[in-house]
């Protein structure tokens, strides 16, 4: 089974600062970071790999020989699209267990929106083998949680998004739930590591937990699918030694709009029907009152205020 | 594409389980408020099984026209039914603005059918205005994790697609259906017409197997009058019994800023900010909260602000109606006993 697991570098926004003369955002000195969705996103596919293969620290080096054949062993491939820079982010997947690495970068596809992005990531995987595709919900950039789903629609394959746990529903009928702490599965993992890797073969289907605003639902979905990570979908691991070097002889493939079909007019810039007219730093005062006296006389005169509102 | 064609204001209208949505209602008055600059319809769209007399409510809030998509398979929300229904209709009556309110569903909703049809899509606006000179939509939207302000256009494709998150525009007060509440103007009229989707058991790729409703002890702060917030100034999880208090002596709930939920202290249905809830009670006390960006995008809107907290520089002073600079556990005491002698009163 193939999973491809799409990572965005963000800046850090919680460090972001906007220059109070300019009204500008400060990039200098803010922190790059593999977006915090997508880090979700990889640690449920590496899980998943970790399963079929049997031990956690799964990264025996180099890409995965014959994934993809039934019954053959996950491989994680992780894609990037940005600027040469990002490169750092899918060194730290590769570092955290992934097999393959890519970066998606072009001229061509700067100044693109999430159509625009979606079009370019869809084209990528059409170059790839895939089973599952796994995106983070949103990133701290942009908050758009679009490029996930429009992505799966260019693609023809269904969606599960907002999901908070994904389990391999085996051919018999069985579930087979994969370890929510890693690598101590105990008994469950045989009947999982099978139910992953021959889902392909089989057929079978993925049993996908989904948040909602009122709890959650559960939904049985086929392969191929695009599911988006959040948060409370798993503790993304950390990068260890042993996985520093075993990934270090794996490079990561770059990528241009040379090596994709796609139409040109349908990416970057050109490709995006929405434009950014303008962008504020935003302004949010009001004209209030300062109270510094004791704590007691300043509550005083807030219950009065209050009141004078006709609040309470 | 010949965007003259494209006529019309839509909202799709969310329903859950035969109830519809505020987000949907906050919608149709914001678009009827659009449309009245363009001489434009408002057409409410929704969605379900069974739903035709949920458009009654939507009328009464504004819309000119409510289409009800009605089949057994529309019952609850999946991907591909809504997005092909929602399509269908959109690609046949070509509306010029299509907006979704930002809920888990509309988040799904939107950008597949915004990939479908080929258009934009501006995720999350707090702020939506017609151009005067070309007509177009201008979507503001916090970008960012909110320190930032972009106005977004869609100028070449239709429909012009934007979502909106619960809570940023102001609800029309109507009566909602089921509810005795004569409010509704008897003298507003609007067409409802039923549409019969053409849809199969065999569109639907991902199929519910299992809704599990978790109970929710924790009321909904998008809903209260009063909101009581913590943040990273309270240090600990015992410490919010203090707002507790508070809250229960105003008649609110209490609510919490991002880094109070990811210290685990409180809930992430109490989280108001960007990423979480959007509010705007009457009365917002924010009390040990710094006031990043990402928090004021949810509580801006808010009638009135108090901010406690020991540092007067804190952004979050600047936002307040009255900023009380001072010890939060001994303002916090003090305010409750004074609200609860003046309620007494």
């Amino acid at each position: 089974m193939n999973i491809v697991v799409c990572v965005k570098q963000v800046p850090d926004t919680h460090e972001v600062k906007i220059d109070p003369k300019t009204g500008t955002l400060i990039r200098e000195g803010v922190p790059s970071i593999m977006n915090p969705d997508d880090k979700n996103a990889l640690e449920e596919a590496l899980r998943l790999k970790d399963a079929t293969t049997g031990t956690a620290a799964s990264a025996s080096g180099g890409a995965t020989g014959g994934a993809g054949a039934p019954g053959g062993p996950v491989s994680v491939t992780v894609v990037s699209m940005g600027p040469p820079q990002a490169e750092a982010v899918l060194r730290e997947a590769l570092c955290m267990g992934a097999d393959r690495a890519i970066l998606v970068g072009d001229r061509a596809f700067a100044g693109a929106d999430t159509l625009a992005t979606s079009k370019t990531l869809a084209a990528v995987m059409r170059k790839l083998d895939y089973d599952i595709i796994f995106a983070g919900r949103q990133a701290i950039d942009g908050d758009t949680a679009q490029v996930g789903p429009e992505m799966a629609e260019h693609l023809g394959i269904p969606q599960v998004t907002y999901v908070e746990k994904v389990q391999a529903e085996g051919p018999n009928g069985g579930i087979a739930g994969h370890p929510a702490g890693g690598a101590k599965a105990g008994a469950g993992k045989a009947g999982d590591a099978a139910d992953i890797a021959s889902s392909k073969a089989a057929g079978a289907r993925l049993r996908v937990t989904r948040a909602t605003e009122e709890g959650h639902e559960e939904v049985l979905v086929g392969t191929p699918v695009l599911l988006t990570a959040i948060k409370e979908l798993n503790q993304p691991r950390y990068m260890n030694i042993a996985r520093i070097f075993a990934s270090a002889s794996t490079s990561v493939e770059t990528w241009s709009a040379a090596n994709l079909d796609v139409d040109k007019a349908e990416v970057g810039l050109t490709g995006s029907p929405t434009r950014v007219r303008k962008s504020q730093a935003k302004d949010a005062k009001r004209e209030g009152v300062t109270m510094k006296e004791a704590p007691r006389e300043s509550a005083e005169r807030v219950a009065y205020m209050l009141r004078e509102k006709r609040f309470i | 594409m010949d965007r003259k064609d494209y006529k019309g204001i839509w909202v799709f209208a969310e329903q859950r389980e035969g109830v519809i949505q505020k987000v949907a209602l906050e919608l149709v008055a914001t678009a009827k408020k659009l449309a009245a600059v363009k001489g434009a319809e408002t057409t409410a769209v929704i969605l379900g099984s069974g739903v035709a007399k949920l458009a009654d409510a939507l009328v009464a809030a504004g819309a000119d026209r409510v289409l009800v998509a009605d089949h057994e398979l529309l019952a609850r929300y999946t991907t591909d039914a809504y997005t092909k229904v929602l399509c269908d209709l959109v690609t046949e009556r070509k509306p010029e603005i299509l907006l979704v309110g930002a809920s888990y569903l509309g988040r799904d909703l939107g950008p597949r059918v915004a990939a479908r049809l080929g258009t934009g899509l501006t995720a999350d606006c707090t702020g939506l205005e017609i151009d005067p000179e070309s007509g177009n939509l201008m979507m503001t939207r916090p970008a960012f994790g909110g320190n930032l302000m972009a106005t977004i256009e869609c100028a070449e494709r239709r429909p012009q697609m934007a979502t909106v998150r619960p809570g940023v525009f102001e609800a029309p007060k109507v009566a909602v259906a089921g509810t005795a509440a004569g409010a509704a103007p008897a003298a507003r009229k609007g067409a409802v017409e039923i549409v019969k989707p053409a849809l199969a058991a065999s569109d639907l790729r991902v199929s519910i197997d299992k809704v599990v409703k978790t109970v929710k002890e924790i009321a909904d702060i998008g809903e209260a009058r009063f909101i009581v917030s913590g943040g990273r100034g309270l240090g600990c999880r015992e410490n919010f019994a203090i707002l507790d208090e508070l809250a229960q002596a105003l008649g609110g709930v209490v609510g919490s800023s991002r880094a109070a939920v990811d210290a685990g202290w409180t809930d992430k249905a109490q989280q108001v900010g960007q990423t979480g809830k959007t509010v705007r009670p009457q009365i917002y006390i924010a009390c040990g909260i710094s006031g990043a960006i990402q928090h004021l995008a949810g509580m801006q809107e808010s009638d009135f602000i108090i901010a406690i907290n020991k540092d007067e520089s804190a952004p979050i002073m600047k936002m307040a109606d009255i900023a009380v600079v001072g010890d939060l556990f001994k303002v916090v005491p003090e305010l409750t006993a004074k609200i609860k002698a003046a309620k007494a009163s």
